[in-house]
């Protein structure tokens, strides 16, 4: 694979926010994360892919703290985050969403969304029992709630159950949710797998916005044409390794990637 | 018009006791069956604080509810990272440890004989000695923890709970310290378990073991069950329904062993009804456990 400079540096030579040291983890002897160094910067577009069980998902989990490692670290700025649990690891930064669908399927699309603010002062119990600045700091929520469903397309449906949304819907749910966290960096795992192929379009055009904004979005998706639509970088993980890093015209072409993942 | 009151006083007892358990496998999906244990630790509390030290009432309810809170922290601290069906089981063990506790530290509880003589709630000079008396007591005790609850459950502390109720990785995706929701819950519902501990002792004005088995821990939960969970009716309609259905069983006119079997006939086949047929319960939002 190519090249990482680590320290402050990803290997494009931009300033690196998110970077990952030796990262091994193994699941009953089995190397899920075998070794792995990252770098990547503050803003971008980023692409894992991968056969299944190459160590994709179990990389998320290690970087926001679903996982701990064997071995190795991971840098948020010059911050490690390896110890952290995953809602230190949200509030420094760093949202998520999972590959399986997770939302609160009874209560509203916009409480959904409002549940994902940080810091709220009715989430302390003496503020929700005495609600001193609450209902204000609901308002200005759901105010922000309401610019992100706006966002995904989603404000004419804030009033409904989020179980009822279809499936796509559900998916744009879940990144409204990860831009209610204000994070930087969000950690998507197969953000358009399993959707009709507009909604996927749509999907793929709000990443673009939200790299145009300077987020820093990192995707494992196995859609390829997807990949090559929005990503500026692909790697390609086997059996826990990196063994492919670049731009996508590039690494998808070479015949032993198309050969053994692509098909 | 006593023995109407004595119910009604029952059924306000129960309302903070399945308020309590409400709060904890209704709203945040966490099945404990150690709830007698916290009522039986604010039930003797109070007592032995009153009995012993002459604490007025107002004083020995809240202390009862901080050491039934300080209690819970014993089991949630340890057990709450455990999932299902192993915390119910690590909760079961806690209910069996404090029984064994209140049946078998004579020195304090003076175990099977019981803490007798505990005296009746005096309130700034209003001594509560009738049962329309302590009914307006127990009311007012019962308005306070449906309030409490209440304010829980509509503020964005509520909404955490019911997020860790649906999905508790979503919740810690969304960055949430679950496991501190889960213990500040249960360290509330604990306290208010106490305080119909509390109340019961005082009314009673006799306590011994046997009002705080893992029976008792069952019936209150049935009582979450049928009346239903994660709803501000369910509790007070689940309470109603098993107070009042045991009095019912007198006016049918069977000798008092059948009744009390029936009782149980009763208890259980009203459970798998509901369990089948309405598993929300009555007036229920969720149905527990799913």
């Amino acid at each position: 694979m190519a090249s990482t400079k680590l320290s402050r540096h990803g290997y494009d030579g931009r300033m690196s926010v998110l970077r990952c040291e030796n990262l091994s983890k193994s699941f009953d002897g089995t190397a899920a994360l075998d070794g792995l160094t990252l770098a990547l910067p503050t803003s971008g577009i980023f692409a894992i892919i991968g056969p299944n069980g190459a160590g994709k998902t179990t990389l998320l989990n290690v970087v926001t703290g679903f996982l701990r490692p064997d071995e190795g670290k991971v840098f948020l700025r010059d911050v490690e985050l390896t110890r952290l649990p995953p809602h230190r690891i949200v509030r420094a930064g760093i949202a998520r969403t999972f590959q399986d669908l997770r939302l609160i399927g009874l209560i509203s699309v916009l409480e959904n969304v409002m549940l994902a603010r940080q810091n709220q002062k009715g989430e302390r119990l003496w503020r929700a029992l005495a609600r001193v600045g609450v209902r204000t700091e609901e308002q200005a929520n759901r105010q922000r709630a309401m610019e992100l469903l706006g966002f995904v397309g989603l404000a004419g449906d804030a009033e409904r159950p989020a179980g009822a949304l279809s499936y796509g819907q559900q998916k744009l749910l879940t990144l409204a949710c990860c831009l209610a966290t204000e994070a930087g960096i969000l950690l998507l795992d197969e953000p358009v797998a399993g959707v009709h192929p507009e909604m996927a379009e749509k999907i793929l055009g709000l990443l673009a916005e939200l790299r145009n904004d300077g987020k820093l979005i990192v995707f494992i998706e196995h859609d390829i044409p997807a990949v090559k639509q929005v990503a500026e970088r692909v790697i390609v993980m086997d059996h826990g390794k990196f063994i492919a890093d670049g731009v996508p015209d590039d690494v998808l072409e070479r015949p032993e990637i198309l050969e053994a993942y692509i098909g | 018009m006593d023995y109407f009151l004595h119910i009604l006083i029952l059924c306000f007892i129960y309302f903070i006791a399945v308020y309590a358990v409400d709060l904890l496998a209704g709203r945040s999906g966490l099945l404990s069956i150690a709830n007698a244990a916290f009522y039986g630790i604010g039930a003797y509390t109070s007592a032995l604080l009153a009995v012993h030290w002459g604490w007025p009432f107002l004083l020995t309810a809240p202390a009862s509810m901080i050491v039934a809170a300080m209690a819970s922290l014993m089991v949630s601290l340890p057990s709450l990272r455990l999932k299902g069906d192993y915390f119910v089981i690590a909760t079961f063990a806690f209910q069996m440890i404090l029984f064994s506790i209140f049946n078998n530290w004579m020195d304090l509880t003076r175990g099977p004989l019981g803490v007798p003589g505990i005296p009746q709630p005096n309130i700034f000079g209003w001594k509560v000695s009738s049962n329309l008396e302590f009914s307006i007591l127990a009311g007012g005790f019962a308005v306070f923890a449906y309030t409490v609850v209440g304010l829980i459950v509509t503020s964005p502390f509520g909404r955490v709970l019911h997020a860790i109720r649906e999905d508790e990785v979503f919740a810690t995706g969304c960055g949430k310290s679950t496991l501190r929701y889960k213990v500040i819950a249960f360290a509330i519902s604990s306290a208010l378990a106490a305080m119909a501990g509390a109340l019961y002792a005082h009314y009673i004005t006799y306590i011994d073991p046997t009002s705080f088995t893992v029976m008792e821990s069952i019936l209150v939960l049935s009582m979450v069950i049928i009346g239903g969970a994660g709803s501000m009716w369910g509790p007070l309609v689940g309470a109603v329904v098993l107070v009042t259905l045991p009095e019912a069983l007198r006016f049918v006119g069977l000798p008092a062993a059948a009744a009390a079997n029936l009782r149980q006939i009763i208890y259980g086949a009203l459970l798998v009804v509901m369990m089948m047929a309405r598993p929300q319960g009555l007036v229920g939002r969720y149905a527990i456990g799913r």
